[in-house]
């Protein structure tokens, strides 16, 4: 009896300050694709032969979908995570034969006035994959290798089909996952390395055409932070302040005569140097190695080897393995090249659009940048430059700070979960959240290159909507039922 | 129920991250938005209009510099709706001699969406396309009275001669599978649809420039952004010097006026096709312009199919031109000698078979059995090579090692030849057969009728040119080719290279000589012309349609040769009727640059008759 009154009552536990925050954001979503597409000729917002008619449409069958998923026992997207998963994988292997070529992509699965893209619904199903097996009996992810393989398993599955559609935006985004396993004990060094990796990157390839000392400035700059790297392992992570001192001086103290060498008309070739420099204080690790204790100091070593090889396999990857147009589009968003008439000009209008809201914008529909189809793919990926054309800083910043909300939001309620499940799916969530908002933002703004990704919840599209809304309140609905957890 | 409480101290680093980022975006976004004054300068009266500059296509020369295809040009008229203010209508129309009503119909096919998904107010409209030069000369005069409409400038192609518009091609609007395909397409663009205008469209086209303007908030233009630092100039196409003599290939042509089939001439040592006739064809100025559109219907419709190139995409039997290529494999595989004589009792009869054959001594070796075109020798011959299983081990195999040599001669698979949609024709394997007969269930004299060029066997005009071509080089050919040079760039070296058949060199000659012998006192005594050496082998070709195909191969001169031809006359009958004489007249062109007098008769005699008659006529 008792059961039978929480059951009825979860209701009560539904987070509505999180469903608000996913109205809000909807609402706002229609008037900017209606803006988007506003075409003077003005036909009304909920015309259906207009892009924001049809998305009113869409928010409809996606607030039927939520409320379906409300109705639906918790235990349920347990109980049918796997079987959901394997079939949503068969669709997107079943997409790749049958989907038509739309500019070259091999994602749309069309049935009859519908299409959808497989990718996106992907996404919860790989999440609810995810959180199952973590929540599975005594899986501890640091165990052993074989629960990692099953992990990047799951992962990787759609990531491969993706690419096989030819989205690459959509397969990057699953690599937010990662944080999930972050939260799940993998260690926080993969994550560090791998910003390092970008910085080294970005670094390497922007300085790349300043001379420094016989190599180029990025180089150079890579080099100090390798050996600055090394410096702060064995001083924070090995915990040897002694060696910390010692090596910290010869850096120096190399550097002191590189620099006076340099004043006396002699520039002292710089890879050798570095290189050099480096090898030597390795050396001098090893020495110590020797003595024992010896694994953190590896792994020291190992972190500066494996990023001097990193260096030189930049420029190789760079020119080799990129296609022309992504490195070209990397190049523009480091400020390397301006080029507005191919790559950089989306996102060269893009801010212009955006710049020129000032700070409280032009008002609702009357924006003339976008108005003017300059920004191309402006109702669906480049949706924020409407926003920050007609909203101005206010409305960018409003919307921005309601996503943060939303996302923090889901990290309060992942923790305040009793099940791994619940936990792990609702990492899963905000991973997904923080990966969109970043890259389509960051790529409007200019700060990202361009990779082809909507923002949750506006642009248009009904896939990407109900893929988020799917997410989202499956999240609602587990959480609704943590109470009834707490029982057994 | 564990909880790693160390674990979830890493929701901070989470957390911290998204807040660090939305930071970051909002520094970004005050200093665009409201800091930096510039991208509201350039946005609040200003945006950018990229407009395309064209550049003209690339002209196309024959072998000797003469202009073949070259540009004309065309207008459309444009217009932006939105800037379109009331004017006469009426007066409008009478100048592009159009009634209201059109004028009402194109506007509105102009604005709905389902068939033109591009359209805006704001973007330049195209109303009509390809405005006769008196049209545009009447309308510039006005064009002030009618605000929003303006010319725009395209560029069409116009014809030197009214021939080869199977090699040339024409050029067509894109369609949107052309744009999806290359992004370099935008819609109302060119590009070229068959022939060389097709294979060379990327050098061809050029590449367009652009104009990036500045227009104000209402779209009307102020000038050009930072005074033309972004634009682009518009790059013209390349030239092409074709290998075609463009005088041989009408010559050409009018021998095959009223007949089908078609007549390919290469220059040997060089692989460079001199003329490529495929018959009927048409007139390549019918696809230009406006009228294109119901031409091109009325060309496809057409029941000879003359935009059907003949030359390289029909397969046909080779007939007896086949046999100079089965003597090259008999003598490479041993099967035999220059002194190993078959018999023919007006025919090949063995195994209850019988493949008939003309009356002429017997028994014969190869040279003789070429120079009459015996049947039965290349059918004795064929049958004791597929059935040496002491040497090959099975029919299977023996026939495999046959067809690699012909493979290796060109035959069943495309030449590569620089032009588009080039047929394979058809050469069988034994795999073929042994789904058809089921394995080791054939032998030579089930299939005895390859040995002849006849049967399975099926070879474009070209594959068999290219076969004369070798056999003129004694061993050797080059990819055979239309286009000579292109303009700053080498021709890609598959063009040039020389490519050798499976086959000893030795033996070329003793085919050629063979050839040779047929034109001095056998099947092709017609071209035996007074003061230049020919070889040349006949073929007569039967067929399931109706009447022989009449067919020819042959080289001149015999010692250096500078032209190899092959002709091919549907349902003309023998190869000596039709085949020979033409291909004789076109050799005797291209080398003496006119015909003798005492050949007139046989000039006047292909210009005139007609064989297009017998096409689809059943043999009685």
């Amino acid at each position: 009896m008792e059961s039978k009154s929480i059951n009825q009552s979860y209701f009560r536990y539904v987070d509505w300050f999180t469903v608000g925050i996913y109205l809000i954001l909807i609402i706002a979503g229609v008037f900017s694709v209606y803006a988007a597409s506003y075409d003077f000729d003005n036909a009304s917002i909920f015309d259906f032969n207009e892009f924001s008619g049809k998305q009113v449409r869409w928010i409809g069958c996606a607030l039927a979908l939520a409320l379906m998923i409300l109705l639906i026992d918790a235990r349920m997207f347990e109980t049918y995570a796997y079987p959901t998963y394997i079939f949503v994988v068969l669709l997107m292997v079943v997409t790749i034969f049958v989907a038509p070529d739309i500019q070259g992509s091999r994602s749309w699965i069309v049935l009859g006035p519908v299409s959808f893209q497989s990718a996106e619904f992907g996404k919860f199903a790989t999440a609810l994959a995810l959180a199952k097996l973590f929540s599975s009996y005594d899986f501890r992810l640091n165990d052993k290798p074989s629960n990692y393989f099953r992990v990047l398993l799951i992962i990787f599955i759609p990531i491969v089909l993706i690419l096989a559609q030819k989205e690459t935006g959509s397969a990057l985004a699953y690599l937010a996952l990662f944080f999930v396993l972050y939260r799940e004990g993998m260690s926080g060094l993969v994550l560090l390395s791998a910003f390092c990796a970008v910085l080294f990157f970005v670094l390497a390839v922007k300085f790349a055409d300043i001379p420094f000392m016989d190599t180029n400035l990025g180089e150079a700059l890579v080099y100090m932070i390798i050996m600055l790297i090394m410096v702060l392992m064995m001083a924070l992570f090995c915990h040897r302040y002694a060696a910390t001192r010692n090596i910290l001086a010869w850096f120096v103290g190399t550097g002191l005569l590189a620099y006076i060498s340099s004043r006396c008309g002699y520039t002292l070739p710089g890879n050798p140097f570095f290189i050099g420099v480096i090898a030597v204080a390795c050396i001098y690790c090893l020495v110590l190695a020797m003595q024992g204790e010896s694994r953190k100091i590896l792994i020291t070593v190992g972190a500066a080897v494996v990023s001097v090889i990193f260096l030189f396999s930049v420029n190789y990857a760079f020119t080799s393995v990129l296609q022309p147009h992504q490195q070209q589009r990397i190049k523009v968003t480091l400020g390397l090249e301006e080029d507005l008439l191919n790559a950089g000009y989306n996102v060269n209008q893009s801010k212009i659009a955006i710049g020129s809201g000032g700070m409280t914008g032009k008002g609702f529909l009357n924006g003339t940048q976008t108005k003017l189809k300059y920004v191309p793919e402006q109702h669906t990926d480049f949706i924020f430059c409407t926003i920050g054309e007609e909203e101005g800083f206010a409305g960018s910043a409003a919307v921005l700070m309601a996503f943060m909300i939303l996302i923090l939001r889901i990290i309060h309620i992942a923790e305040r979960q009793p099940t791994t499940f619940g936990r792990v799916y609702a990492y899963c969530v905000a991973s997904y959240l923080i990966f969109h908002l970043a890259v389509n933002i960051g790529m409007v703004i200019g700060l990202c290159p361009v990779i082809g990704i909507p923002l949750p919840f506006f642009s248009y599209g009904g896939s990407s909507l109900w893929s988020f809304t799917i997410l989202l309140f499956i999240l609602i609905r587990i959480d609704a039922a943590r109470r009834r957890n707490l029982i057994y | 129920m564990r909880k790693d409480y160390r674990l979830e101290k890493r929701k901070y680093v989470i957390g911290g991250l998204i807040v660090v980022i939305v930071a970051i975006y909002l520094v970004r976004l005050f200093n665009l938005q409201v800091a930096d004054s510039k991208y509201k300068a350039y946005a609040d009266s200003n945006a950018f209009l990229k407009k395309a500059i064209y550049p003209s296509r690339g002209i196309i020369y024959d072998r000797s510099g003469k202009v073949v295809v070259f540009n004309q040009p065309a207008y459309d008229i444009m217009m932006i709706p939105k800037d379109v203010q009331p004017f006469d209508t009426l007066d409008f129309c009478k100048t592009l001699s159009i009634t209201p009503e059109q004028f009402e119909k194109r506007i509105h096919e102009m604005k709905d969406r389902r068939s033109n998904p591009g359209y805006s107010s704001y973007s330049p409209q195209t109303f009509m396309t390809h405005l006769s030069a008196e049209d545009y000369g009447k309308l510039q005069e006005k064009m002030y009275r009618y605000p929003g409409f303006f010319i725009q400038k395209r560029i069409l192609r116009e014809y030197g001669y009214n021939s080869a518009a199977n090699i040339l091609g024409n050029i067509r609007e894109v369609s949107q599978a052309d744009i999806d395909k290359d992004p370099y397409y935008s819609p109302g663009d060119y590009t070229g649809d068959l022939g060389v205008e097709k294979s060379y469209e990327t050098y061809l086209r050029g590449e367009k420039g652009v104009e990036v303007l500045i227009r104000d908030a209402k779209g009307q233009i102020q000038g050009r952004y930072e005074n033309g630092a972004h634009d682009r100039n518009a790059i013209s196409g390349r030239n092409l010097k074709l290998a075609i003599d463009i005088d041989l290939q009408q010559y050409a042509e009018s021998l095959m006026v009223n007949k089908i089939g078609a007549v390919v001439a290469i220059e040997p040592q060089t692989g460079e096709i001199l003329a490529m006739v495929s018959s009927p064809t048409y007139d390549p100025s019918l696809l230009v312009g406006r009228k294109r559109g119901s031409n091109y219907k009325e060309l496809v419709s057409n029941k000879y199919k003359p935009l059907f190139d003949r030359a390289l995409m029909a397969a046909y039997p080779p007939g007896s031109t086949f046999k100079p290529g089965q003597g090259l494999i008999l003598l490479q595989e041993g099967i035999i000698n220059l002194s190993t004589a078959y018999p023919c009792y007006h025919g090949y009869i063995n195994g209850g078979l019988k493949v008939g054959c003309h009356g002429h001594g017997s028994p014969l070796p190869l040279k003789p059995a070429l120079q009459t075109s015996c049947n039965a020798f290349f059918c004795w011959g064929f049958k004791n090579m597929m059935d040496r299983k002491s040497k090959y081990g099975s029919t299977a195999e023996a026939f495999e090692v046959w067809k690699n040599h012909l493979v290796s001669l060109g035959y069943g698979y495309p030449l590569g030849v620089d032009l588009p949609s080039e047929s394979r024709g058809f050469i069988p394997n034994a795999k073929y057969y042994n789904k058809r007969y089921g394995e080791s269930r054939w032998n030579g004299n089930t299939i005895i009728s390859v040995s002849i060029g006849q049967g399975e066997i099926l070879a474009t005009p070209l594959q068999i040119a290219n076969l004369c071509a070798s056999i003129a080089n004694r061993g050797w050919f080059i990819t055979p080719h239309v286009v000579k040079e292109i303009e700053d760039t080498v021709i890609p070296s598959n063009l040039t290279e020389k490519r050798y058949p499976t086959i000893n060199q030795k033996y070329f000659n003793d085919v050629a000589e063979g050839m040779r012998m047929a034109v001095t006192g056998g099947t092709c005594r017609i071209a035996n012309l007074p003061d230049i050496e020919v070889a040349g082998k006949t073929g007569t070709a039967q067929n399931p349609h109706g009447k022989d195909h009449s067919a020819f191969i042959g080289f001149a001169p015999y010692n250096n040769p500078k032209i190899a031809v092959c002709v091919y006359v549907e349902n003309a009958g023998f190869g000596a009727n039709f085949g020979v004489p033409i291909g004789s007249l076109v050799m005797e062109k291209y080398l003496k640059g006119q015909i003798s007098d005492e050949r007139k008769y046989l000039e006047q005699r292909m210009l005139e008759s007609n064989t297009i008659i017998y096409s689809g006529v059943k043999k009685h």
